[in-house]
This record gives C-alpha cells, structure tokens and sequence, in this order.
C-alpha cells in the first residue's frame, strides 16, 4: 500500500517561503495571485495492505516524525499497490 | 564540573563549545557520538549547533530521534542541565524539551552576524556571571531561528519568566528593528520549567576568547562551571 502525505502550516501560522513564492509569480506576470502557502508531499510505501492498521501507523508516523504538530498538520490519502 | 557535548554527523560547533568549555572547567568534556545509548554521568549536557543530520526534514527532527537523545531527555527531565546553541535548541524543540518550534527566518535568509542580547535573567546555572538586563554582544548563524509559538505558550513563558534572551538594540530595547529573524517578542532563548534546560539560538561559544574579537559567551561557561562543581 502506498501512502501519500501532506504537511502544511497550521492556519495563522506565518509563511514567508509562501509569501516570497507569490512575489515571484506576481514578478513573472502571473496576475491574480492571493495568497500562497507551501508545504511538503511526503510518498511511502508500506508492507501493510491492511487499510485500517496502515492508517493508524501513518498517523503515528506523521505525528512523531514527519509533522511538527507546533505548526503543522497533515493529511493522507492511502492506495492500493 | 563534568560536561557531555553530543556529537551528531553535520554538528560543526561541537569543538568550538569544546574549547569554551575547556576554558572555563579546566579539563576537556566528553565528546559523545549520536550512535550512544548513554550519555556518561555529568554535571552538564550540550548540544552543539550545527546541521544535524543535514537539516532534513526540519532542523533537528532527525537528530531529536537518534538513540543518544532518548538518554538525554531522560537525564534533563531528572534534573541534568541542558545547554542547547542553535541546532541544539531546534533539538531541544524538537523532543518537546522546550517548547514551540523555529521557523524559516522571516527574511528567508541564512543570517550571520552579531547581534545584541538583553540578558532576562541571571539567577540561573547559565547566567549567573551577566548583569540582570545587561546587554551583550553574541553572533547568530542560522537560517530558522525564526521562534515561534502560540500566544497562550508565550504569554505562560513570559508569566514564568522563562524568557532568557531576547534580540535588543544598544539600549537593551527588544523592538523590532532589533530582531534580526522574526521571531515572537524577540525571544532568543528560552528556559524550562525548572530553569535546568536552556535554548538559544546565538552562539555564546563564537565569543568566548578575545582571539575571537569579544568574549561577551564566556561567563555562560564560567557560570556553569561555578556552578555545577
């Protein structure tokens, strides 16, 4: 099974990486930018092809690991391989 | 005093703090590698700064779950001091030692310079040598130093009095031309509950010898040293 996962900021929590992108696409000429927020994809590739059991250890890795629960959240969508 | 730096593969002040440290105890610390289960009984634990494990992931996320950090959390909630320095700080962070998280500078720039700290406090192991609210002069190099937490977590830091260091101008004043990343209300660095851990992004080590240019670092290490004899 394949887990695909994302980490963003937390709303209110400041991004000047976003910000900095918007300014850049604003300088390219790409009108109508509001804001931007970036973030990371993270793909795994789990052993498991127990949807249920899969879920629960991704959460645990997202919350020990690869989130910053601070200012972070994720999300993940899980595939069959 | 003992002392125990913790070595992690992308460490780079780890012999710096070394030498400060040898300065002030008179004997050199233990150098322990991240691979350790244990670290060595001492008076004091320091995690160097540096760029730990690459800086994947998030600075120090990865160095937080390396196998020496399990013994140093433990050391450090049974009352061992903790000396965090940039990288360390992320560390102690990281592990939920400290408390919030540093960002990406505001800038989005690597930043490294001399800044002026306001020294909050000075009735703790680290910062016993400084003046209450005196303002020293220490270099930062970092590109996320940019603290951070919620409202409730800072306003309980300051009610605690937690708040160590905060970015100032000449004057001792931490307004917002003098915050060189940032961060919340200029913090700096910050301590523990019990004033035992300690996080901080400048580099005390960096002037700590007036070979370096200043030595406004070294009473951290003399403090500690006195101490934790």
């Amino acid at each position: 099974m394949k887990a695909r996962i994302k980490i963003t900021l937390k709303n209110g929590v400041l991004d000047p990486q976003g910000k900095a992108i918007a300014n850049a696409l604003g300088a390219l000429g790409f009108d109508g930018v509001g804001e931007v927020r970036q973030g990371k994809y993270i793909e795994i590739e789990l052993d498991d092809n127990d949807r249920t059991s899969a879920e629960k250890t991704v959460a645990r890795m997202c919350e020990q690991l690869l989130a910053n629960m601070v200012i972070e959240n994720y999300s993940y969508e899980l595939e069959d391989a | 005093m003992k002392a125990s730096v913790i070595v992690f593969p992308g460490s780079n002040c780890d012999r710096d703090v070394a030498v400060s440290l040898e300065a002030a105890m008179g004997k050199k610390p233990a150098m322990v590698w991240h691979g350790e289960a244990d670290v060595p009984a001492c008076d004091l634990i320091v995690l160097p700064g540096g760029f730990s494990y690459g800086d994947y992931l998030r600075s120090g996320a990865m160095a937080a779950h390396s196998p020496i950090m399990r013994d140093v959390a433990a050391k450090a909630r049974k009352g061992t001091p903790v000396l965090g320095i940039c990288n360390g700080f992320h560390l102690l962070t990281e592990t939920g030692l400290l408390p919030g998280v540093l960002m990406r500078n505001a800038s989005l720039k690597f930043i490294c310079k001399d800044v002026l700290l306001k020294v909050e406090r000075n009735d703790t192991d680290f910062a016993h040598r400084y003046a209450q609210g005196q303002v020293i002069r220490i270099p930062v190099a970092h590109h996320d130093g940019n603290y951070f937490a919620d409202e409730d977590i800072l306003d309980r830091l300051e009610g605690e009095g937690r708040v160590a260091f905060r970015y100032c101008d000449a004057l001792g004043d931490p307004n917002r031309d003098a915050n060189p990343n940032g961060s919340r209300r200029n913090i700096a660095g910050i301590y523990n509950e019990t004033g035992t851990v300690l996080g901080l992004m400048p580099h005390p080590e960096r002037l700590a010898d007036p070979a370096l240019g200043g030595t406004d670092g070294k009473p951290m290490f003399t403090s500690l040293n006195e101490a934790l004899h």
